[in-house]
């Protein structure tokens, strides 16, 4: 705790020297915590070398003053000073506000303990020296750090992260308070977001957090960038990083500046590139990956109220495996049934089709106020135009040069909040939001456009609070309405309309005749309801209880509406069906953890009843002039996923600590009891970390990642291959063997000019150099997963 | 990176804001570009005439599965002089893809010719690159080629058209690699 030092200021105006005036003025009032209206004990009153104590109520006067001006400095423990002038000609009596709680929030900060996100959900949080690690990797590769969550891979730089078995449009990625809007629904979509500007990021495993939006089945991440403290500093970071496998690196770099008056100017930029990475046996050809992120802020941030101004720019070129680029289901029994590639080329930084180039803008303004006694309102509106463009192998050279997918999504959002804080014992969180979304898909690519035109509309109000019974039992509750309009037009095919069925449901759709195409206009509204209660208790000093049930509903996403088409890149059809209605979930879920000094573990079961559970399933083949192809459609199934993720930590000697982890999740269609398909397999991890603070700060840590097999996986089919003249058993759905990992890493650190710091990391993942495929990465009928690398990391702190 | 563009985005956010209660205007439909709708490869020897067609009428991306016709049986022990032709008759008029793609890039094309279930054929390349000026390879193409029949026999027939194969090759579809934008197969009777 700071402790309070008294401050004298004098910058009275000519004071001292007015002899002439009578002093026996008096000024009475008391001194109030701002925030609860609590009156405040102790607090001190200072002038003129005097000080005055407020009593018990709060109350002060001060007596024997002239009728002029005086600076008074009011102070308590725990708050930031303040100074009034009053001129005591005209005032006699005041009272003066102590913002009490700002000290708290920055102590939470320096203690390194982060405030939930949550009362009652299970959640976790990876902090920056865990995201250091990954400055030139992905946000779904550091996310895989915390227990239960997973990705879904295509290759090794698309990464979607997976909580507890969800994945895509039921997790959101919330990316300094704004929601990213990235199209999010295709699952070789990345999210668009760089890691190295987040100081540090909170899972949600759930839909409790309902402030970020009710359709979070799957749960949210929130990713924060480092707060600018609010006093006279600049601060800054380097991190260089360079990997053996890919030979490439990032570089990323960040500068904050402050000010005592709560302004804020930060910069933050990283730049990325890598060429093919390397299976142990093979080069992956194609998969080089070149990305540039930067962003800027500014801002005032005071306790009373303050305001910011932020924008990001992502920019990146993905390679797609060359082997993945398959012609049809031929060439990809061909390639289940082979184990290498079909294409090895010698290593290169050229990033050649297939590939991807996604752009980013993302821009927030945001003021919030603190109103004395009552709570924070907040401000928001933000503003973000994502595009992607996906450049295949086409015919002819001069097609290649044009993209496959032309698709720009704007994105429009205004969202305000409340927060009621000033009561001790109760908490309430109200607030709107108010979004539109623009997705324009450009005809000149040549291709049908597999996500059409669309305007979407949003309007959601969420109320939420906590009520704290005492020390150690919390509550909480909330409920969220959204309701969501998708406003699309959508060429169909007149045979794939007829074969859909659409004919005799939909005939009122259609708003154009151009021959062979329909031109349809699906209007469909969405009311989605969820909420949540949960309690949180605290028992015996270092153990904790959680318990939640949050019910999600999520609108189906455009992808599984009006998918239609050949997925290029993938050689697969993709159909979406229009009749796909609201997805609703029931979780419920405990959390009991003991944390304790000399060891510690948590246990975290839960339950998720998902109706009309939206999927994405191979069902057969379609017959074309160019062979045949495997048809991917989404049905909607009641599903049941239990799961429950496990963890433990010893420090029983004071150098050396373990950590074991594990997560498993069952899910099953219940209607029939068939496995779900694309659930993470059951995984443990194993660690042990030696610390030695007097050799340079230094941590060696080896872990070992054991995978189980996926043994539970809907059943193959059986489709008709042309080159085979009959019908054979394509094994799109068998999981791949399990596979044990070795990983090491090494930190230390050491102080360089000023007082500056410098910190030298070595990693070296997948140390035995394993052949392994991954059941969550797309491309593991292609190709094996990445080989041995070498990491290097130098981390300047400044 | 500056406050200015930081703020030039923010307008032109607003106005696409502005601008997105235009409703009225559709989306132009998009007719593919690359579409082979149709493959028609007429065989002669003399004044025997028999033409290979298959039809996919919606393309790559449509439910209807391709229609693949024989006009007739082929002639034992005979050699048909064969030509292939490539249309894309989704549009109208019909585009020829022959003409407009697969020859002037007739170096990153080639068809494949395989024959299974007992077919008695021999199928060999009568062009090259070069034929399709200002190309001056030497590797096959196969848009022309000779199929020389065997003894009376029955089997099928198949044609594969790959591109940016491999080239040369060993003129087996592993060997050749590369993209399939055609795969039909063709049930033939030798008499």
């Amino acid at each position: 705790m700071k402790r309070l030092t008294l401050t004298i200021v004098v910058l009275l105006s000519g004071t001292l020297i007015s002899i002439a005036q009578e002093c026996n003025k008096t000024l009475t009032g008391k001194v109030i915590d701002f925030h609860d209206g609590v009156p405040l004990k102790g607090a001190t009153i200072t002038y003129n070398n005097k000080t005055i104590v407020t009593d018990d109520a709060g109350n002060y006067s001060i007596s024997s003053l002239c009728p002029t001006s005086y600076a008074f400095t009011i102070s308590h423990k725990d708050c930031n000073s303040q100074v009034v002038t009053i001129d005591i000609e005209k005032v006699s009596a005041k009272t003066f506000y102590l913002e009490h709680h700002l000290n708290e929030l920055q102590e939470v900060e320096v203690s390194g303990k982060t405030p939930s996100k949550t009362t009652s959900s299970q959640e976790e949080t990876i902090s920056e020296n865990i995201l250091e690690k990954y400055s030139s990797a992905s946000l779904g590769d550091a996310l895989r750090e915390i227990t239960g969550v997973s990705s879904l891979n295509t290759g090794s730089t698309i990464v979607k992260p997976i909580i507890q078995g969800l994945s895509g449009s039921r997790v959101l990625i919330m990316n300094n308070g704004v929601r990213m809007q990235d199209m999010e629904w295709g699952d070789e979509h990345a999210p668009n977001v760089d890691i190295n500007s987040a100081g540090k990021v909170t899972v949600v495993k759930g839909a409790a957090a309902l402030r970020y939006g009710g359709d979070a089945i799957g749960g949210v991440i929130v990713m924060e960038p480092n707060n600018a403290p609010a006093k006279d500093t600049l601060m800054g970071k380097t991190s260089v990083t360079g990997s053996s496998n890919g030979r490439g690196g990032a570089i990323t770099s960040e500068l904050i500046k402050g000010y005592e008056s709560g302004w804020f100017v930060k910069g933050q930029g990283t730049f990325k590139r890598f060429g093919d990475v390397e299976a142990p046996d093979y080069v992956l050809s194609n998969t080089g990956i070149s990305e540039i992120a930067a962003s800027l802020a500014f801002g005032v941030n005071k306790f009373t109220h303050g305001w910011d101004a932020f924008y990001s720019y992502f920019d990146t070129e993905i390679g797609v495996l060359t082997a993945s680029h398959i012609g049809n289901v031929d060439d990809l029994i061909v390639s289940i049934n082979s184990n290498e590639p079909n294409v090895i080329r010698d290593f290169t930084y050229d990033i050649i089709n297939p590939k991807q180039e996604v752009k980013h803008h993302l821009g927030r303004l945001r003021y919030f106020k603190r109103f004395e006694e009552l709570g924070k309102l907040t401000v928001q509106y933000d503003f973000q135009l994502n595009q992607r463009l996906e450049f295949d192998i086409r015919q002819t050279a001069a097609l290649r040069e044009i993209p496959s997918l032309d698709l720009e999504l704007t994105t429009h959002t205004f969202s305000s909040d409340f927060k009621f804080d000033s009561k001790s014992d109760i908490t309430l969180d109200t607030g709107v939001l108010l979004r539109y979304q623009e997705n324009f898909a450009d005809p000149s690519t040549g291709v049908r456009r597999l996500i059409p035109d669309y305007d979407k509309y949003d309007a959601g109000a969420f109320i939420a609070g906590e009520y704290v019974i005492n020390e150690d039992l919390v509550v909480d509750a909330g409920v969220r309405y959204d309701y969501s309009q998708i406003n699309a037009k959508k060429f169909y095919l007149k045979t794939r309309w007829e074969e859909r069925g659409y004919d005799q449901e939909f005939s009122d759709l259609i708003i154009g005749d151009f021959g062979t195409q329909y031109l349809t206009n699906p209007k469909f509204d969405y009311h989605s309801f969820s909420a949540t209660t949960g309690l949180n208790y605290q028992f015996k000093d270092d153990y904790e209880l959680r318990f939640n049930y949050a019910l999600a509903q999520r609108a189906p996403n455009p992808a599984e509406l009006f998918s239609d088409g050949l997925h290029h890149s993938a050689a697969r059809i993709e159909l979406g069906d229009l009749r796909i209605e609201q997805e609703t979930s029931h979780k419920v879920s405990l959390s009991a953890q003991k944390n304790g000094e000399r060891w510690g573990w948590e246990i975290a079961p839960y339950a998720n009843f998902v109706n009309d559970y939206i999927l994405l399933e191979p069902t057969n083949v379609e017959l074309s002039i160019r062979g045949a192809f495997p048809v991917w459609e989404y049905r909607q199934t009641n599903v049941r996923l239990l799961g429950a993720d496990a963890k433990l930590y010893t420090q029983l000697h004071s150098n050396w600590r373990t950590d074991h982890s594990f997560s498993i999740v069952k899910g099953i269609e219940t209607e029939n009891d068939t496995p779900l398909i694309n659930l993470p397999a059951a995984n443990l991890s194993n660690k042990v970390t030696f610390t030695k603070q007097d050799w340079l700060g230094l941590e060696m840590s080896l872990e070992s990642q054991y995978v189980f097999r996926q043994n539970e996986f809907p059943p193959n089919i059986r489709v008709f291959s042309p080159q085979a003249g009959q019908d054979v058993l394509l094994e799109i759905n068998t999981p791949p063997d399990a596979y044990h990992l070795l990983h090491a890493n090494a930190d230390i650190e050491v102080s360089a000019w000023n007082n500056s710091t410098m910190k030298i990391g070595a990693t070296v993942s997948n140390i035995l150099n394993k052949n392994y495929r991954n059941y969550l990465n797309r491309q593991r009928f292609f190709a094996d997963e990445v080989g041995r690398n070498f990491i290097l990391r130098l981390t300047f702190n400044y | 990176m500056n406050s200015r563009k930081f703020l030039s985005i923010l307008a032109i956010a607003g106005t696409l804001f502005v601008s997105c209660s235009d409703d009225d205007d559709n989306p132009a439909p998009v007719n593919p570009e690359e579409l082979i709708t149709t493959m028609t490869i007429t065989l002669t020897a003399g004044t025997d005439v028999v033409t290979l067609r298959v039809f996919d009428e919606d393309g790559q991306d449509g439910p209807i599965a391709p229609v693949a016709t024989v006009s007739g049986n082929l002639a034992a022990n005979t050699t048909y002089n064969a030509s292939i032709g490539l249309l894309n008759e989704s549009v109208n008029p019909a585009d020829d893809v022959r003409e407009d793609d697969v020859e002037p890039e007739a170096d990153e094309h080639q068809f494949f010719f395989e024959a299974a279930g007992g077919l008695n054929v021999v199928a060999t390349y009568a062009d090259t690159e070069a034929d399709y000026p200002p190309l001056t390879g030497t590797n096959p193409v196969g848009l022309e080629f000779q199929l020389e029949t065997g003894d009376a026999s029955t089997g099928t027939f198949t044609v594969t058209l790959r591109h940016e194969p491999t080239k040369p090759n060993d003129g087996t579809l592993a060997g050749a690699g590369g993209d399939t934008d055609i795969a039909q197969a063709f049930p033939i009777t030798i008499e």
